[in-house]
């Protein structure tokens, strides 16, 4: 589906505004008219548009300091400046200040024809440009969806078949097993694979940074709103959003996400305009939302709209089958990403790393192969070069907590507690870490 | 709501016959009647002289400003040399969705262009413009099918390519309004 290119033309005279007006409407473009450099940021404010025409001698704000405010706030605005007064100077001027083109008036009507449909093709590679960098990075990660195990074998059947169509789908499943590369996955084998996947981690932000991340604001909407900003339900417009750690989402989250979910439309903070997008939702959970609702702590008519497909992807310890190729796979992507030589692995870590029970799944292995690798000799993997000795769990008493909170605290330990790094390490943001942290009353060894 | 029937005004001289082939063009394009009517303006009143050409706006805005009972849609004719202050020129011009549209045959003849006069050729393209024109006021924008007359055409040989007729797509648009 073309987009509906918008133009914001910017002009003193009347007649001026008027010709142009008038034109562009032919031609099929969303158009707007200000008089005066003021009028127009005004509009910019609560407006986008592709393409912005303005007149260079206007009273008051000339259109090269509406031009240098406009690059200010949105650097990468097509603004062409025109002028009934060509000199070298100000047309130097102007393209040094970020404007795509400089025209003199009048223009010959195929001029103008022509230098809006190029800056409208520049727009449209701009965003198919976009949306493949998308697309490789999803594909890029869809790879590591990687096993030949029964369970994996199903997981990839029901992927298969859940993306073709445009179902709500929960994904189900422990910490660190891949629902959002299962996400991405399912997304790359639909119809949407061309448009954007856009991941919100719903679990690492409070509740008005959520609405915002999600909807977007209008400038001003709060302290530190300083533009305009895109919400992730409007940047996932064609394509998916995917929504982790659906269940730790507030109450008044979950009216204002069932709401967007029945009616594709909202509002951004601050804003006035209603806004529709049309997208699929893929959501996460490692909780247990049936008794979430059953508790009356999830909304049941919610839980109904986003659980129309449920899949639950199994944890390592049900797929030891798939760790020889796993190890396989994070060896050659540490060797390469580190730039070492491929290193193999000894008989015996393999084959206790197959014995292992991975409280943290494969985020887990794949941070003991990435560990492996960095302290190894470079070559060969072996026992030593693994920390399995420290977290080897044989007793099957002990709760999922129970491991979590042994595998932070070691990761911890390891980078003596320097949060951003063992962030980095255990794969999640530092504010999940704090509030791990909290939950099972971490403290360094030393208090 | 009746059906629009179109008024063409002439402003200027134009030979009768050329003036109904057009009309016959409209006529067989949109299924609407066609009115031919001579209008009389003082010109000289639009000419700008700093631009040696006549000021396509405000004549437009005189033929919207005329009323004829029988019709809604009206096309304004002329035989002068266009200009809308930021265009060095127009073939024509018309208010989307409006009443009104103008044409000039000014710079449709081969003459112009140092060719050798062809009242064939003028009469076409000045059926094209004018069914363009027109198209605009019953709510068509400019086509990307190059043959569809709703193409925008800024030059002659744009003017030549494409034909009299409104396209598959365009002539559905136009269904769907009536």
């Amino acid at each position: 589906m073309a987009k509906k290119i918008s133009i914001l033309i910017v002009d003193d005279e009347e007649s001026v505004r008027d010709s142009l007006y008038n034109w562009f409407i032919e031609d099929g473009y969303r158009v707007e008219c200000a008089e005066n450099a003021k009028k127009a940021l005004t509009l910019l404010e609560s407006d986008q548009f592709d393409i912005i025409l303005a007149d260079i001698k206007m009273p008051g704000m000339d259109g090269l300091e509406m031009l240098r405010r406009i690059k200010s706030i949105k650097p990468d605005s097509i603004v062409i400046v025109m002028t009934a007064f060509a000199t070298v100077d100000t047309a130097v001027k102007a393209l040094k200040d970020g404007a795509y083109d400089y025209v003199t008036k009048p223009f010959d009507p195929d001029d103008l024809t022509h230098l809006i449909r190029n800056a409208t093709k520049m727009i449209s590679l701009e965003d198919e440009n976009e949306n493949l960098r998308k697309k490789v990075i999803t594909l890029e990660n869809v790879e590591d969806l990687i096993g030949t195990s029964e369970a994996m074998k199903d997981l990839l059947r029901e992927v298969e078949s859940v993306a073709q169509t445009n179902s709500s789908v929960i994904l189900t499943g422990e910490s660190g097993t891949g629902k959002e590369l299962v996400a991405r996955a399912i997304h790359a084998n639909s119809p949407r694979r061309f448009f954007p996947f856009v991941s919100v981690h719903c679990g690492a932000l409070t509740e008005s940074l959520l609405e915002s991340e999600l909807f977007g604001h209008e400038k001003g909407a709060f302290t530190g709103a300083m533009y305009n900003r895109k919400g992730r339900f409007e940047m996932a417009d064609s394509g998916s959003i995917f929504l982790d750690e659906i269940a730790t989402i507030s109450s008044k989250m979950q009216v204002e996400l069932l709401r967007v979910l029945e009616s594709k439309t909202f509002i951004r903070v601050g804003g006035n305009k209603e806004i529709s997008s049309d997208f699929r939702v893929i959501c996460a959970t490692n909780k247990d939302l049936k008794s979430m609702v059953e508790q009356g702590t999830f909304r049941e008519d919610l839980y109904y709209r986003l659980n129309v497909v449920n899949i639950h992807i199994p944890p390592l310890r049900d797929r030891i089958a798939d760790i020889p190729l796993l190890v396989d796979y994070f060896i050659k992507k540490y060797c390469t990403s580190m730039n070492k030589p491929p290193a193999s692995i000894d008989i015996s870590a393999l084959k206790r790393l197959q014995e292992f029970n991975y409280p943290g799944n494969i985020r887990e292995l794949e941070n003991m192969i990435e560990r492996a690798i960095v302290v190894g000799d470079g070559k060969r993997i072996t026992l030593k070069d693994l920390p399995l000795e420290k977290t080897m769990v044989n007793s099957s008493t002990e709760s999922l907590d129970d491991f979590e909170k042994a595998f932070i605290l070691q990761i911890l330990h390891k980078y003596s507690w320097n949060i951003s790094r063992a962030a980095k390490a255990l794969k999640v943001d530092r504010v999940t870490l704090y509030a791990k942290i909290r939950k099972y009353d971490l403290k360094p060894l030393d208090q | 709501m009746s059906l629009p029937n179109i008024t063409l005004i002439s402003f200027g001289f134009f030979e009768q016959d050329f003036l109904e082939q057009i009309a016959k063009a409209v006529q067989a394009e949109f299924d609407f009647t066609v009115n031919i009517r001579e209008g009389r303006i003082e010109l000289g009143e639009y000419y700008d002289p700093a631009r040696r050409q006549y000021n396509g706006n405000t004549l437009i805005s005189i033929v919207d400003s005329m009323t004829f009972p029988e019709s809604n849609k009206i096309l304004g004719l002329f035989n002068v040399d266009l200009f809308i202050p930021i265009l060095t020129y127009i073939f024509g011009q018309a208010y989307l969705n409006g009443k009104s549209g103008i044409a000039s045959i000014y710079r449709l003849s081969n003459e112009r262009y140092g060719m050798p006069k062809d009242e064939q050729i003028l009469l076409d393209r000045t059926k094209k413009e004018v069914i363009h024109e027109l198209g605009h006021t019953f709510g068509l924008i400019h086509c990307d099918n190059p043959i569809c007359v709703m193409r925008s055409s800024t030059y002659l040989e744009d003017v030549d390519q494409k034909r009299q007729n409104l396209c598959h797509n365009c002539k559905t648009k136009l269904e769907i309004i009536f």
